[in-house]
């Protein structure tokens, strides 16, 4: 004959008593929008700044060419 | 100065991946992720952009040593160099979900490991192309194809090795209700890629004629 176990008291509602924990569920430790919106932010940021040294790579081969055309003697 | 081609893709682009968080936003959460899972949307095609553009300048590359085509040069220079951009987003994306996912931003796993070394294998070609002086076009050529011949073992390593990264069937059995998203982002990310890959491509020949206008301005 097996000895019944003696069933576990239910857990007070939060709104009865408080209940301490040692350690916060994984679920509540690391909040996800942050990170999410990061993310979204890093896609931008780099397209942005390479973009930008695209353009700035740009401007200095037309000033290259500029320079060039400086140096070259004139049509005739 | 760039091809018509670069501002309207560009504008395209742009457009697809600013409006893709509305169709992200709609999408449903997933049961054991939740919202961080969110991050999937962009983190994926920012990989299959990378992983075309290693395509891209492996194939050039090839067609560069058999045909020493300046042309394919300048394919192999831009594709490397977005290689390395969007590369950037895939890693810097990933662990930002790792560390909801798996509690930690980086893992020494099989995917995480693997795919690192690729970017760092694209990495050294520009470096290479950058600082190698001449003659530096063969041997990036070279480190190119090998690039290239390592994205299969990163595609694959999640199914062939234990890895906390999801697997690579994630994608062929995504429910219809998130494909909207990721279809939307994925063409976004796609259309970027061409309009850049035009404009660098531009430069690289610009500055292959300034250099060549240079030294004949020298013979003169």
């Amino acid at each position: 004959m097996q000895a019944t176990q003696p069933a576990a008291p239910p857990r007070p509602a939060a709104q009865d008593e408080f209940v301490p924990i040692s350690q916060l569920p994984q679920t509540e430790q690391v909040p996800a929008a942050p990170l999410l919106i990061g993310a979204y932010a890093i896609v931008w940021i780099v397209l942005a700044v390479y973009l930008w040294t695209l353009w700035r790579r740009f401007a200095r081969a037309e000033q290259d060419l500029k320079t060039l055309a400086s140096r070259l003697p004139p049509a005739r | 100065m760039l091809n018509r081609l670069f501002v309207p893709a560009l504008v395209v682009g742009f457009a697809l991946v600013t409006t893709a968080p509305l169709l992200i936003a709609a999408a449903p959460f997933e049961a054991t992720m939740g919202l961080v899972q969110k991050i999937f949307y962009f983190h994926f095609p920012a990989w299959m952009v990378m992983f075309l553009a290693t395509a891209v300048c492996g194939l050039a590359s090839a067609h560069y040593l058999v045909t020493r085509s300046p042309a394919a040069d300048h394919t192999a220079v831009a594709a490397a160099e977005l290689a390395i951009v969007f590369g950037l987003i895939g890693l810097t994306t990933g662990p930002l979900w790792g560390r909801k996912a798996w509690g930690v931003y980086w893992q020494w796993d099989a995917r995480l490991t693997s795919a690192l070394v690729l970017w760092l294998i694209f990495v050294a070609h520009s470096l290479l192309r950058r600082f190698g002086g001449p003659g530096s076009e063969r041997l990036a050529a070279g480190v190119a194809l090998f690039g290239m011949a390592n994205v299969p073992f990163v595609y694959w390593s999640v199914n062939l090795w234990r890895t906390v990264h999801p697997k690579a069937s994630v994608v062929r059995t995504l429910d219809p209700s998130m494909r909207p998203a990721l279809y939307w982002s994925l063409v976004g990310f796609l259309v970027m890629f061409a309009a850049l890959m035009a404009a660098r491509m531009r430069l690289e020949a610009l500055r292959a004629s300034i250099d060549e206008a240079y030294l004949s301005a020298e013979d003169l």
